[in-house]
């Protein structure tokens, strides 16, 4: 298989899988299952590859950029083209004993595929409005199955949901709109190398664009909602993948299309938004009764860490070993969190199905019957609290030592109180699952418990092997954020 | 060679791993698995502690990421902590296979167990400050679950204190490490830093945030409030707790910080020596004045490990070679005594029912064995010779006279008396007084009744004591405890 394969396989197979799944009924799985195994294929030879010769280009039907469509897989791409196949696989895993009627089944198998797909397309695109359009996809997908929730919530979340991302949408559309008047392209690589009057104000568009449907602070309101109210494994998807989507197309934004346009305040800015993203989220998440909502709002304070790199990256330290750790660091931070976030939605999942409920007080005692997956929340919120051995913690590690290294140590020390206030909202969980008495339970396969348990040791291992990672990383990054570690 | 370390350190991660995914029935199995651990780990510490004396130092290095490597190094001062852990690992395992028989749970308790005593391992064994803090963390969460063991509101009340107290710790010491990095680059212990280039505060900032992280988990005063109540665990869980796996990892670190990152010149130089050994002292008395209070035995050894740990910051914080010999022999010399203790705190418990300190009367007569060590180990903690405390006591004293602080040496006396005031007590109980003839308890157990003869409970406990005083007797040879901490302070001080 060849780079121009895996990535149409990537592409287009989500894409005819969701049709296959539409036709294939009950056995919208096996189709879905097919299509992920091409992928994770794709995934491995895209990766392979990329580490011999650098990020992989793709001209479709050899036209050049002005006029054809060129995808691009860098190592960031792959990054997060990999963790989605994973998260996929595992959601795959449990979600085929989930959905059990068939409007549901329906709903789930080709919507989630069509999801996949969006995303990966938004990952390799280096065009705003092929950009544009995965995410459009991408947007009306995770409507799709916040509307499949069975509480009477579900639809009001979605329409909530729907409101924000339209909102966003517009937003978005007028930047690249300026941007085009400005320009004359779309394409990522020629806008960087014009200049325009307008690039701050079109940047400054797009980013609130797409900090709405980021669920970045102060925009993440819909986020919790929706997220919680999701069909557990849906929720997987939703919190592990859909808001990286829009983080990827800032970072290209900010520093593949538009470096020289913003000034050192912009990046302070959004590192703030990130901050209050932290605190917020995590005071929140300290004040919820019920575990999806808790993991909803850790996943508010969880973006908020990927923010708190710009001026790290940006800015003063540009070129410095420090910005390619917060560059490293980051990515790594959100993989981590893809991985170890999907093990404890679909710890929830299982445990909503073993006694019908996801409040703390109900969850009390069952480490003693579902002890894997039990094991499995808690290596997961290990990662997700950033202590070692995680991919977490070597995600705020490096965060925390470029802020150092670069003389803005309060950005780091933000992280180290997020850390604490991860630790703090998942104590609640961890206490009531290790509390005494046992709850009634409908019994759970072990294997499926396995799930959850391959996740959250997936986001330990990647603490431990962090330097493929960080070698993956260094593939087409921007100069900037290419550095040789101290 | 290099991979020796490994090797040890997976001698407790492996069988942690397999130990959680038993089926609770699979008695020979775990046990087997955990005790096999513990012995091939003494073999291959004793093997390393050859090539050690040899000059030679094992190192493996895995990098996570640039600047980032996680690094297992065996020097003499790793070597003094891992054989204290590999040993008493041993004896507390034949224990707690014996404590707890064939009760719910065994194989989320001894996974726990090894994985605890794994991080202790990795702990001794690291070469780098991020690694320390790695195992320094594993450790915190690996206690967790041993605390809350008994899942009743007292034990998970001490185990969300406990978490109270030790992340915020943690994180102290996670932000000085990473300020430290970024201004003189990775901290190798091997290779201590060049400091010369930093300024006075940061240095001093780093310093205060490192001895009050690490210092939560030593229990110095005033971050010590998890430990007494953290006693609510199960006996093998506190014998390991108070000797070697929590109490121990923050003295060491600090021993750590002092000898190979700052150097003593440059904790002197800072002038923090001084304020160092105040408050180890102020932590030694208030210790034992609480312990004083105490009237359940297992508290009363709680703030007695509270006092006496901070022994070994006050050797350190001393300066002088002799202050950090005696400071040293004390990390060894207060495991093997406490947990002599504590053991017997669970015999007495678990075979007689007594918890609280009027329970304990005329007991020697129906548990002579276990009386007597007990006897040995609150002999030792006083200090009285030939047992192993009384080394550490001269040591220290010694010390203090050498580096001038002759108001360290009225901290020993005073303190010496408030051991023998809260011990000695206990003693004239246990030996003298007239058993109680009604139990007093929930399920009283007929003084008649009361049988100590269960040879895992037993026998750990004798050896113990026995080794404290062969520590005392044999200070002179090379291997002794103080043998080693002679040559350690030997490698500090020579320039």
């Amino acid at each position: 298989m060849t780079g121009e394969v895996a990535l149409a396989v990537l592409l287009l197979g989500p894409l005819l899988a969701a049709l296959g799944c539409l036709l294939a009924g009950r056995q919208g799985s096996t189709v879905a299952l097919l299509a992920l195994i091409a992928g994770a294929a794709a995934v491995v030879v895209l990766w392979d590859g990329m580490l011999r010769t650098g990020p992989i280009e793709v001209r479709l039907g050899g036209w050049g950029a002005p006029l054809g469509i060129v995808l691009r897989a860098d190592g960031l791409a792959v990054g997060f083209l990999a963790a989605a196949v994973v998260v996929m696989g595992a959601v795959w895993a449990v979600a085929r004993h989930d959905f059990a009627t068939p409007r549901a089944r329906d709903v789930f198998w080709p919507s989630s595929m069509l999801l996949w797909g969006a995303l990966n397309a938004i990952m390799v695109s280096r065009d705003l409005f092929n950009l544009y359009v995965g995410l459009e996809l991408l947007t009306l997908t995770a409507v799709a199955m916040v509307a499949l929730g069975r509480g009477p919530g579900a639809i009001e979340a979605a329409l909530r949901y729907v409101l924000y991302a339209l909102m966003g949408s517009l937003v978005y559309l007028l930047g690249v709109v300026l941007v085009y008047h400005g320009h004359g392209t779309l394409d990522l690589d020629r806008i960087a190398a014009g200049r325009s009057g307008a690039d701050a104000l079109a940047l400054g568009l797009m980013t609130a664009g797409l900090a709405i449907k980021t669920a970045l602070f102060p925009f993440h309101a819909w986020l919790p909602p929706a997220h919680a109210g999701a069909p557990s494994p849906a929720s997987a998807l939703l919190s592990a993948l859909v808001p990286k989507a829009g983080f990827v197309m800032l970072v290209r934004l900010w520093f593949e299309a538009m470096p020289d346009a913003t000034p050192p305040a912009a990046l302070a800015v959004m590192a703030a938004l990130g901050a209050g993203a932290i605190l917020h989220g995590g005071l929140m998440a300290l004040r919820q009764e019920r575990l999806k909502q808790i993991l909803a709002y850790s996943t508010v304070a969880q973006l908020g860490y990927l923010f708190v790199m710009f001026p790290l990256v940006g800015g003063a330290g540009a070129g410095t070993a420090g910005a390619a750790e917060a560059w490293a660091g980051t990515q790594i931070g959100a993989f981590s969190h893809a991985l170890a976030k999907a093990a404890v939605f679909l710890c929830a999942a299982l445990w909503i199905r073993a006694i019908g409920s996801d409040r703390l007080a109900d969850l009390a005692g069952l480490a003693r019957a579902m002890p894997l997956s039990c094991f499995a929340f808690g290596m997961a919120a290990v990662s997700l609290m950033g202590l070692p051995p995680s991919g977490g913690f070597i995600a705020k590690y490096l965060v925390m030592r470029a802020s150092f290294e670069l003389g803005l140590p309060g950005w780091g020390l933000v992280l180290a109180a997020g850390g604490l206030l991860a630790a703090a909202y998942f104590y609640r969980p961890l206490a009531a699952l290790f509390a005494r008495e046992p709850p009634r339970v409908q019994r759970t396969p072990r294997l499926l418990e396995a799930v959850p348990l391959a996740l959250a040791l997936a986001a330990a291992a990647l603490g431990v092997l962090s330097q493929p990672a960080y070698d993956l990383l260094q593939a087409g990054a921007p100069a900037y954020a290419r550095g040789i570690g101290p | 060679m290099n991979a020796l370390p490994v090797v040890i350190l997976l001698t407790s991660l492996l069988p942690a791993a397999v130990t959680f995914f038993l089926p609770q029935e699979q008695h020979a199995w775990r046990n087997g698995l955990n005790l096999g651990g513990a012995v091939i780990k003494l073999g291959l510490v004793v093997v390393l502690m050859g090539a050690v004396a040899e000059g030679i130092e094992p190192e493996a290095r895995l990098p996570l990421a640039p600047g980032l490597d996680l690094v297992l190094r065996a020097d003499d001062l790793s070597l003094l902590f891992v054989s204290l852990s590999a040993f008493l690992w041993l004896l507390t395992t034949v224990y707690a296979i014996s404590y707890f028989g064939e009760k719910p749970e065994l194989s989320r308790f001894f996974g726990f167990f090894s994985l605890c005593v794994a991080a202790t391992t990795g702990l001794a064994l690291s070469g780098t400050l991020i690694t320390f803090f790695v195992f320094f963390e594993l450790l915190t969460l690996s206690t967790w679950p041993l605390v809350a063991h008994k899942q009743d509101d007292q034990s998970l009340a001490a185990a969300r204190s406990y978490v109270l107290y030790a992340l915020p710790g943690s994180v102290a010491v996670l932000v000085a490490i990473i300020w430290l990095e970024g201004l003189v680059g990775t901290v190798a212990f091997a290779a201590p830093p060049d400091l010369s280039g930093v300024d006075r505060w940061s240095l001093t900032l780093i310093f205060v945030l490192f001895v009050g992280g690490l210092g939560v988990k030593a229990a110095i005063v005033p971050l010590h409030g998890w430990l007494p109540g953290a006693m609510a665990a199960p006996a093998p869980v506190s014998s390991l707790l108070h000797a070697v796996a929590v109490v121990k990892a923050g003295a060491f670190g600090i021993v750590r910080v002092v000898y190979d990152i700052f150097g003593v010149a440059r904790v002197q130089e800072l002038g923090l020596g001084t304020p160092l050994a105040v408050v180890a002292s102020v932590t030694i008395l208030w210790g034992s004045v609480r312990a004083l209070q105490q009237m359940e035995l297992k508290k009363r050894l709680a703030y007695s490990t509270v006092s006496q740990v901070s022994y070994i910051v006050l050797g350190t914080a001393l300066a002088g070679p002799f202050g950090t010999i005696g400071g040293l022999v004390h990390l060894v010399h207060q495991g093997i005594m406490k947990i002599t203790l504590f053991f017997c705190a669970g015999l007495y418990d678990e075979r007689a029912g007594a918890r609280r300190i009027e329970q304990l009367d005329g007991l020697g007569q129906r548990m002579p064995w276990t009386s007597a060590a007990f006897s040995v180990g609150a002999m030792g903690m006083i200090g009285l010779p030939p047992i192993a405390g009384f080394v550490s006591k001269v040591y220290l004293g010694v010390g203090a006279v050498q580096s001038g602080e002759l108001w360290v040496l009225a901290v020993l006396g005073a303190s010496t008396l408030l051991n023998a005031a809260y011990f000695l007590p206990l003693l004239w109980r246990i030996w003298f007084l007239p058993p109680q003839t009604e139990g007093i308890g929930a399920t009283p157990i007929p003084f008649a009744a009361v049988d100590e003869r269960v040879p895992g409970l037993v026998v750990p406990a004798m050896l113990t004591a026995l080794t404290s005083v062969a520590a005392g007797l044999f200070a002179a040879s090379a291997f002794s405890p103080l043998g080693w901490a002679t040559l350690i302070a030997g490698g500090a001080y020579s320039p």
